[in-house]
């Protein structure tokens, strides 16, 4: 797609840089009439909700270019009116003309072209144009980089002509019409601008002002808005948030119907299937003009606006707007077996129509009449709302953006995930979800038709013949399918024995499968995407609710259409078919749905040619089959034989999936895979990712039935459970896999295309991948079809008994015969006899057996090359050693995943060198934060961040040079971690502040970043308690990572670090170990590429690593753009590792990744050790930069002029290789720097906390107890962090004495209230507050109360947002209202009381207390497993519909102990905050104390040595009796 | 694998020797039975390692980890399957090979070795023992054939490898026995010959076909067997040992290994042998140089050993391994002249 104007701003894809990779996420709000009354002042309210949402954009290299802000509102016909007569345009009664907003290029000849077609468009389609308006814009209002890229703007009146009747929705449909032909005929023409051609709105009812600005530029730039004429009832707002800072004037917010915060993961599949339907698209509503809305997803648009189509086509054709938001962005239904049986069969009916937009959202959304906002199904962005007695609703991402006096509040609310929030301005009336739900659910009877025409599996009739295994042959097909001893031994057999996924340690080393000389699976070409910092990955088995492996095949119908046929489909539970369900499909004949077998084989012997052959033959039947009418397609490769080998079944699907998408037919089928090949989770993962509604896995289960009948499953373990537990495992996975894209449906992720290839040719990829990245050429049809023809050769070549049955593998363990390992026993030992024996000469043998791989390729860099300088500099003028070790840093590795011991040891060598050693996430003994009485230094200089933020305190982060935010790991990005019960030790536990002996888990995504403003937001928060650290953010390499690498810049991170994909983990599931992630010479070049695109390099470092091992290594990274460079792997077997590759099972021999005392005592690492081979590292970066003419490290970064394509390779897989695109240097001018030459400028200055530490200074300096006062705003941000950072560094983790600085706010606090809030400062407010309150708190306390004139119910409206009190480690929380989503997150020592919370409370909880005076909403306790939470349910719904009972028993509070903790607790609360509620509970205590619930993790009482309860407690029925609870083993 | 923690739980441990006053009455081999539990938690302590050092370490690159494992699970027979896969004679290599592996064993850096050795030869065993290794001819015969010359392991490992991919193969040895080194060159005690016959029995079954006393260049000319086969594969091995060039090299009673042990062996079989050329040490102080697998239990006289005849053993102190020096040699062949 070529995109070069200077209005649609990006530029076009170069090099590594792609535009489609752009993200972007902001603020977003809205200001309206209930009663749909029409002022100015809702403008200007809706003006001043934009400029208080600033902070959630951000502007890039030209600081007065903000990435978009604009407004909708409703045609202000009296200030029109008033225009147009003075240009003598007569307007008709409102409604009967609209306003077409228009950006045209600024050539006038140019403009005049597209304004002629748009004018011959509106005749054509009947209408009449009514005159032009130049919108009178103020240019100096914006900046630089903004006015250049400005476009023409103008408004078109459009009428209808005379005697024509038309009603208003006609006319919008017919204005439709007019604008997608338009905007297609220009996109068609020969206009060299046309790209600037733009329509923000054209309709009788709204009207948009956009813009690349700054929110409060607006006003000043479109001079009207200010006009009080210009009013309206309704008022949308958006600011967006780029990861770029290409100008865009387009891709600004609203569009014409919604303003998005947030991300939709599964656009590429949405997108594909969109058009896939274009062609059964009819609706009477628009006859024969549907074809002219075509393509309905306009190219060149960013996710919001993509969806912004889809919304418009659905809305036009006839359905509410409320209807087409319920349809894309549905609730979690199937996992809720409490929702309405009408409004589960709503939701299920559409989706049988069509898959959801998956990812996180905050939609805010009008059709000129209603306006609302919704949220995704996992409530993954903020919104807040207010109605006022005087009927004004003002939403937004924040609460405090408009001054509301407290006594004007009626009520103060928050979306919730997958509700809506409507306003009716005709009716006058605010629509509570429930009611529109329900009027939705009864607009048909959608229950019964589905009843009607829903096939289940279950019911189908059962097949008189299944395919049963063949013993004789089944080492013959593993043999052809590429089975290899350790797939079964690693992957099958653990599968069928714990029912998941196998794990892993200490990450890959083997070659690229495009670089191996084993024939690899065509899966193996494929890399997983994943989410990272633009949207959050989902916890897939603590936050199961929202996921959903469900899916529905058979023809898809007219999506514009509502009628019973719509759901007249085959319902699976899950993708994975038996023998028996396959031949229950195959015989299929209910209703519509039809299946035949299309053969997957070719003839071995004739190559390439047979493949081709076999490919076309195969579409030519699949096409043959659809015309015949056939709606489910079985592609099947049964049937392997001496002659025929299968064709890959990946390869098979693409081919007939690609074809029936260019003969627009895809739909009207579904695609299932009866194939061999299938066998572990990435296959299924991509055989789904690419469009496949379900697979057989013939062979897999045939497997375990022969290891049954040769006696090799374990006892208990038969053929029917092991083919159970597979299948379990399998699912699990693809669950596990989909939400590390933040992907929560397989209906969503099918077709979405989530991958990257390495490696495979465009030829290739046009052919039968379309749409999927492949930046690096390599592999062809030829190639492929030579691994097939190895494997059928291996499969059928005469053998003995005693030959080995199956290739031995090699890909996770060495072997000999089996793939190429970096680390080997060659390597591995002249490494550390090279460390031990301070022989530089033994380092230079082991590195010239890594560097020289032109034996054994690799790595992408083994095909790189350095070249020679014409004038290189004698080696002495090169900077020393010591200065170049400097730069070199070891990976972030937990104490807790490795011992105590070589923790230490690496700290120590990198303080004596003065490089840097990380504490990774498990928090750091504070006895390390001095120097030891030798000199030498145990602490790290880099504290990580992660998500689970263990031991994350405010001494912690003051004691770090740099705070690294770790968004996502090499080993396996998009996912958690757990550290099971038995490795948390006292030490460990202390550190992480939980309990000795209670499991920890890691959630996959940091509860506070769900988009790039907020990890700008963690950013500022780290920044104020430390100002003086750098702040990093950890990226994994991955298609897209460059534009991320941009956002983070532009969140003002000091360092961004791009790790590869085969970076070490102490445990990690192996097919994340093996598919997730990219090489990080992919993710560093395209990184650099894209920051010195947007001038962003000159203000970040950039750090890489994953796997570097030789100075080579570290000099190509440097060519390619690092300044920094990490190492961990290496450094580990320069202390002794030999790969083991046992981390996660405790047994690391060399007591480096174990806690077992015993092998701790065989750790013989030093760290002379480490530093011999910084040094050697060093010295050889040394020779290779004299050798290139550099003298410093700093000339070099950057330098890919200096690198080449190794000459000599001629590899049968790697020759086609194509390295350009790594090698790619931007044409940009000198003046912008390749490498960071300034600091980031962190606008520390504004924060209320320079004040409050003024204030506070005898309290710092000399422990006296102060008070003071102050009104707060919601720009206001991370109030507290700053002071308790100068706390934390004079008084360590003890802080000040209890109240000792005492502060009082009144009004909204922004974002981050009291985070990392130090002993000793209690901070009370009367207000409310946003999302993170409390985050990481320290000891300190929260008060957060309703003013006193309020005259809500603080118990039914809510006082704070999402995400409080996340990762906080001690201290006290008290809060008068209702919380948002997950309150207490990963809690991890704070007391807190609270009136109500949203979903996923006290979700990871390791310790603290939390009171809940109200009621809960889903999924509290999640993954809880430590701390104890009391519930007072009222309602009595916390027991059956609200907690997740897994890991949680529910008790009466009964125990003295107990009742009296929750006695004081309310009490307390009352003393603080005046609660009401608090007050009516302790004034009735005996009667409400048996509506208290207990929540007891089991994990804790495990530890206590409680018992379990044998029942969950329900307030209100009669309690078990005591001798009733039953003594349960712990396991 | 084994057991992940099995290498924490159990100690190294080896089948004892059988008494010393026994082993003297007989050639027999040395060690004793081990019970299967003792063996399996051998197995056990064997820890998977990521980077097998014992298996490149291994010359025949058995895939070591796999087999341990096997056994600690008690799945024999796919044991032997595997063992067999990269080796055709473990029965030979379990018992003569001087186990590279347990020196490049990871468990080795900090702990005893696994006893890799002796878990190969008990697999195996268990192998004949329940009948599971026995003939196996291919199933397809090419019509080719070849011939091999010499019936050392090698010579038998091409023999084997080459008539299951469905060849006719007949191996010709110039000795009057099939063997080579195997028969000759290892003393009985270490490989008792039934152990080679066994296995000679199964190729036989497998189709290959054994020809002795048949000296090819000498007694049987090189044209016959380039006109009988299609291919002729070299086995013969070397038969030259180092010789040490050292004053007082050629004093009577110094003699090369391999001009002893093939008699020694033949006495073992029951041959008569001319006495002229005896090699005896009865009643003799005997010096022997070097450490490697001749060093081994002294003879004495056959058939059949009496109690307490056989010569006295010490090791000195250089014998024990290790390169000997000019010097030191020197000191010897004066201990060797008094």
């Amino acid at each position: 797609m070529k995109r070069c104007s200077t209005m649609n701003g990006l530029p076009p894809a170069q090099g590594l840089y792609d535009p489609a990779y752009e993200h972007d996420a902001c603020g977003m709000g809205f200001v309206a009439s209930i009663r749909g009354h029409k002022s100015h002042d809702i403008i200007q309210k809706g003006i001043q909700v934009l400029i208080n949402l600033t902070h959630r954009g951000a502007c890039g290299c030209d600081p007065e270019t903000g990435d978009g802000a604009g407004i909708l509102i409703q045609i202000p016909h009296r200030f029109f009116e008033k225009e147009c007569a003075s240009l003598r345009i007569k307007l008709p009664k409102p409604g009967q003309y609209a306003v077409g907003m228009t950006f045209l290029p600024v050539e006038k000849h140019q403009r005049l072209q597209c304004e002629g077609i748009l004018e011959s468009v509106v005749k054509e389609e009947g209408l009449k144009v009514l005159g032009w308006r130049d919108t009178p814009v103020n240019g100096d209002a914006i900046g630089r980089v903004a006015r250049q890229s400005q476009p023409y703007i103008q408004q078109i009146f459009i009428g209808l002509p005379k005697g024509v009747q038309m009603d208003e929705d006609a006319f919008e449909r017919k204005l439709y019409v007019v604008r997608k032909r338009a905007e297609r005929e220009v996109r068609e023409s020969e206009i060299e601008d046309r790209e600037m051609f733009y329509i923000p709105s054209l309709s009788a009812r709204t009207i948009v002002y956009k813009g690349l600005l700054l929110a409060p530029q607006i006003a000043n730039f479109y001079g009207e808005l200010s006009d009080p004429d210009v009013t309206s009832a309704l008022c949308l707002v958006h600011q967006r948030f780029s990861t770029n800072t290409f100008p865009s004037w387009q891709l600004a917010h609203p569009y014409r119907y919604v303003a998005h915060n947030g991300e939709i993961n599964t656009l590429k599949g949405n997108v594909a299937w969109m058009h896939a339907r274009q062609s059964i698209l009819s609706s009477p509503l628009f006859g024969d003009d549907i074809k002219k809305l075509f393509p309905i997803i306009a190219p060149g648009g960013s996710d919001s606006a993509n969806f912004d189509n889809a919304v418009e086509l659905l809305f036009q054709a006839g359905r509410s707007i409320p209807h087409v938001m319920a349809m894309l962005i549905p609730e979690a239904w199937s996992g809720n077996p409490h929702m309405k049986t009408s409004k589960r069969a709503f939701y299920e009916y559409h989706c049988s129509l069509m898959e959801p937009w998956d990812g996180p959202a905050a939609i805010a959304f009008t059709d000129g009449r209603v306006i609302g906002a919704t949220l995704d199904r996992n409530g993954l962005r903020p919104g807040r709302y207010v109605v006022t007695h005087d009927g004004l609703v003002v939403a937004a991402s924040e609460v405090g953006v408009l001054d509301v006096p407290p006594e004007k509040v009626k009520s103060k609310g928050r979306l919730q995930p997958g509700k809506m929030f409507l306003v009716d301005t005709v009716a006058g009336r605010i629509i509570s979800d429930k009611e529109i739900k329900q009027q939705l659910a009864s607009r048909q009877p959608y229950a019964q038709w589905l009843k009607e025409k829903q096939i289940k599996i279950e019911k189908l009739p059962e097949p008189a013949r299944v395919h049963g295994g063949d013993h004789a042959t089944i080492l013959i097909r593993q043999r052809a399918f590429g089975y290899t001893d350790e797939d079964i031994r690693m992957i099958l057999e653990p599968m069928a024995k714990q029912g998941e996924e196998p794990v892993g340690s200490m990450g890959t080393d083997t070659p690229l499968a495009c670089l191996s000389d084993k024939p690899q699976p065509l899966f193996n070409y494929f890399k997983q995407l994943f989410a990272q910092v633009t949207n959050p990955p989902i916890d897939p088995i603590r936050e199961e609710m929202v996921m959903s492996l469900i899916s529905y095949i058979g023809t898809e119908r007219n999506i514009l259409e509502e009628t019973a046929d719509n759901c007249h489909t085959l319902r699976l539970e899950h993708p994975i078919l038996t023998n028996r369900d396959l031949e229950k499909l195959r015989r299929i004949s209910t209703g519509d749905l039809l299946a035949t077998t299309l053969p997957a084989l070719f003839r071995a012997a004739d190559g390439e040619a047979g493949l081709k052959r076999a490919l076309d033959e195969l579409c030519r039947q699949a096409s043959l089959a659809v015309k015949s009418g056939y709606t489910l397609l079985i592609l099947s490769d049964r049937g392997v034989d001496k002659d025929y080998a299968p064709i890959p079944s990946l390869l098979a699907l693409a081919a007939v999936h690609n074809l029936l998408v260019r003969e627009e037919t895809r739909t009207q089928v579904a695609l299932i895979i009866e194939s061999g090949e299938p066998r572990e989770v990435m296959h299924f993962a991509l055989l789904i990712g690419y469009g496949a509604s379900s697979i057989n896995p013939y062979l897999a289960i045939e497997t375990f039935e022969d290891l049954a009948a040769r006696g090799y499953l374990p006892d208990g373990i038969s053929a029917e459970v092991a083919i159970k537990k597979f299948i379990k495992a399998i699912n699990k996975g693809l669950l596990k896999t989909f939400s590390k894209m933040g992907i929560s449906t397989l209906q969503s992720y099918r077709g979405a295309q989530v991958f990257e290839a390495i490696g495979l040719n465009q030829d290739l990829v046009e052919a039968y991948f379309a749409g999927t990245t492949s930046r690096l050429e390599g592999v062809g049809l030829d190639v492929l079809a030579r691994e097939a023809q190895m494997k059928h050769e291996h499969a059928f070549r005469p053998v003995s008994e005693f030959d080995t049955e199956l290739s031995v593998g090699g890909q996770y363990h060495f072997r000999v015969d089996g793939e190429f390992h970096l680390l080997n026993p060659l390597t591995i030992s002249k490494l550390q006899h090279s460390v031990r024996e301070g022989s530089f000469k033994t380092f230079q043998e082991y590195a010239d057996l890594i560097d020289d791989q032109s034996r054994n390729l690799a790595t992408l860099r083994s095909l790189m090359k350095i070249q020679k300088s014409d004038e290189p500099v004698p080696i002495e003028e090169v900077e020393p050693a010591k200065e170049i070790v400097k730069r070199f840093n070891t990976g972030a590795m937990s104490f807790g995943s490795i011992s105590k011991e070589a923790h230490e040891t690496l700290a120590i060598a990198m303080n004596r060198i003065g490089g840097k050693s990380n504490t990774g996430e498990g928090g750091e003994d504070e006895d390390r934060y001095k120097p030891d009485a030798n000199g030498d230094w145990r602490r790290s200089a880099v504290k990580q961040v992660a998500s689970a933020r263990f031991g994350v305190t405010a001494n912690y982060l003051v004691n770090a040079e740099e705070l690294q935010i770790k968004m996502a790991q090499g080993a396996k990005p998009g996912e958690g971690g757990q550290l099971p019960g038995h490795k948390v030790d006292e030490v460990i536990a202390r550190l992480r502040h939980s309990t000795p002996g209670v499991g920890l888990i890691s959630p996959p995504p940091h509860h506070d970043i769900y988009s790039i403003e907020d990890l700008a937001q963690l950013i500022y928060d780290l920044k104020n308690v430390n100002p003086q650290a750098r702040i990093a953010v950890k990226l994994v390499s991955e298609i897209g990572v460059g534009t991320v690498a941009a956002g983070v810049s532009k969140a003002h991170a000091d360092v961004v670090l791009i790790s590869g994909d085969s970076g070490g983990t102490g445990a990690s599931p192996l097919s994340s170990i093996k598919h997730a992630g990219i090489p990080w010479e992919l993710g560093l070049a395209e990184t650099q590429q894209v920051l010195l695109l947007n001038d962003l390099r000159s203000r970040i470092k950039v750090q890489t690593d994953g796997k570097l091992m030789t100075g080579r290594d570290v000099a190509i990274a440097a060519l390619l753009g690092a300044e920094e460079f990490g190492f961990a792997t290496v450094p580990l077997v320069t202390m002794g590792c030999i790969m083991l590759r046992k981390c996660h099972l405790n047994t690391c021999s060399v007591g480096i990744a174990t806690q077992d005392p015993e092998l701790r005592a065989k750790f013989a690492g030093t760290p002379e050790h480490v530093i011999n081979f910084f040094f050697f590292i060093a010295e050889q970066v040394r020779q290779y930069m004299a050798q290139m003419g550099f003298r410093t490290v700093d000339e070099m970064v950057g330098r890919v002029d200096m690198l080449d394509v190794q000459p000599a390779v001629d590899h049968w897989k790697a020759r086609g290789i194509d390295l350009s695109a790594i090698l790619y240097n931007p044409p940009v001018p000198s003046r912008v720097a390749r490498c960071c030459v300034q600091a980031q400028d962190h606008g520390l200055q504004n924060a209320l906390d320079h004040r409050l530490i003024q204030y506070a200074y005898p309290a710092l300096e000399n422990r006296e107890p102060v008070e003071m006062s102050f009104q707060i705003r919601n720009v206001h941000r991370t109030v507290g962090a700053m002071l308790s950072g100068e706390i934390a560094r004079r008084y360590g983790s003890e802080g000040l004495p209890d109240d000792t600085i005492r502060v009082h706010l009144k009004g909204s606090a922004g974002q981050s209230f009291g985070a990392f809030l130090a002993k000793g400062v209690t901070l009370a407010l009367e207000g409310d507050a946003n999302d993170y309150a409390g985050k990481g708190l320290s000891g300190g306390r929260l008060v957060i109360s309703v003013p006193k004139k309020a005259g809500f119910a603080p118990e039914e409206n809510i006082i704070v947002g999402n995400v409080v009190l996340y990762g906080a480690t001690s201290g006290e929380a008290f809060f008068n209202g209702v919380a948002g989503e997950r309150f207490a997150v990963r809690n991890s020592g704070a007391t807190a009381v609270v009136e109500g919370v949203g979903d996923h409370g006290c979700e990871y909880m390791t310790k603290g207390v939390v009171v809940v005076l109200g009621s809960c909403g889903r999924n509290f306790a999640a993954g809880m497993s430590g701390g104890i939470a009391y519930v007072f349910d009222e309602r009595r719904e916390f027991t059956e519909e609200r907690c997740n009972l897994a890991s949680v028993d529910l008790e009466p509070v009964i125990e003295a102990e107990d009742v009296e903790l929750v006695k004081g607790l309310v009490a307390r609360h009352h003393e603080l905050t005046g609660s009401k509620r608090a007050k009516a509970v302790l004034d009735n205590w005996q009667e409400m104390l048996p509506s208290f619930i207990k929540v007891f993790p089991h994990e804790f009482k495990r530890v206590l040595g409680v018992p379990r309860a044998t029942h969950a407690y329900i307030p209100g029925q009669p309690l078990p009796h005591v001798a009733e609870l039953e003594q349960v083993t712990h396991g | 694998m084994g057991k992940t923690t099995g290498f924490m739980e159990f100690s190294r441990e080896m089948p004892s020797r059988r008494p010393v006053t026994e082993r003297v009455n007989d050639w027999f081999e040395i060690y004793q039975d081990f019970p299967e539990e003792k063996l399996r938690a051998q197995g056990a302590r064997c820890m998977d390692c990521g980077v097998p050092f014992c298996h490149s370490g291994c010359p025949v690159n058995n895939i070591i980890p796999d087999w341990n494992d096997l056994v600690y699970r008690g799945r024999w027979k796919e044991a032997v399957r595997q063992l067999h896969a990269t080796n055709n004679f473990p029965e030979f290599t379990g018992r003569i090979c001087p186990a590279p592996c347990e020196a490049a064993c990871v468990l080795g850096i900090n702990q005893p070795a696994v006893t890799i050795k002796n878990i190969e030869k008990t697999i195996v065993e268990r192998g004949f023992a329940e009948g599971w290794i026995k003939p196996e001819p291919p199933k397809f015969r090419t019509g080719k054939k070849v011939a091999v010359v010499g019936s050392g392991p090698a010579g038998l490992a091409a023999a084997q490898q080459l008539c299951r991919a469905g060849h006719w193969v007949t191996v010709y040895e110039k000795a009057d026995r099939i063997g080579g080194l195997l028969r000759y060159g290892i003393p009985q005690f270490k490989l008792e010959k039934r152990i080679l016959d066994r296995r000679l029995e199964q190729m036989e079954g497998e189709g290959v076909k054994f020809v002795s006393k048949a000296h090819v260049g000498h007694s049987l000319p090189v044209s016959d067997l380039q006109e009988q086969f299609d291919a002729i594969v070299l086995a013969g091995g070397s038969e030259q040992p180092r010789d040490l060039k050292i004053p007082g090299r050629e004093l009577k009673g110094i003699h090369f290994a391999m001009e002893y042990l093939p008699q020694q062996n033949k006495r073992c079989l029951g041959d008569t042998l001319d006495p002229a050329g005896d090699i005896l040490a009865n009643g003799k102080h005997v010096v022997i140089i070097g450490g490697g697998r001749y060093r081994c239990r002294l003879p004495g006289d056959c058939p059949p050993p009496k109690a307490g005849i056989g010569a006295p053993v010490r090791n000195h102190a250089h014998a024990a391994g290790g390169a000997l020096t000019a010097d030191s040699l020197a000191a010897v062949a004066d201990a060797v002249a008094h």
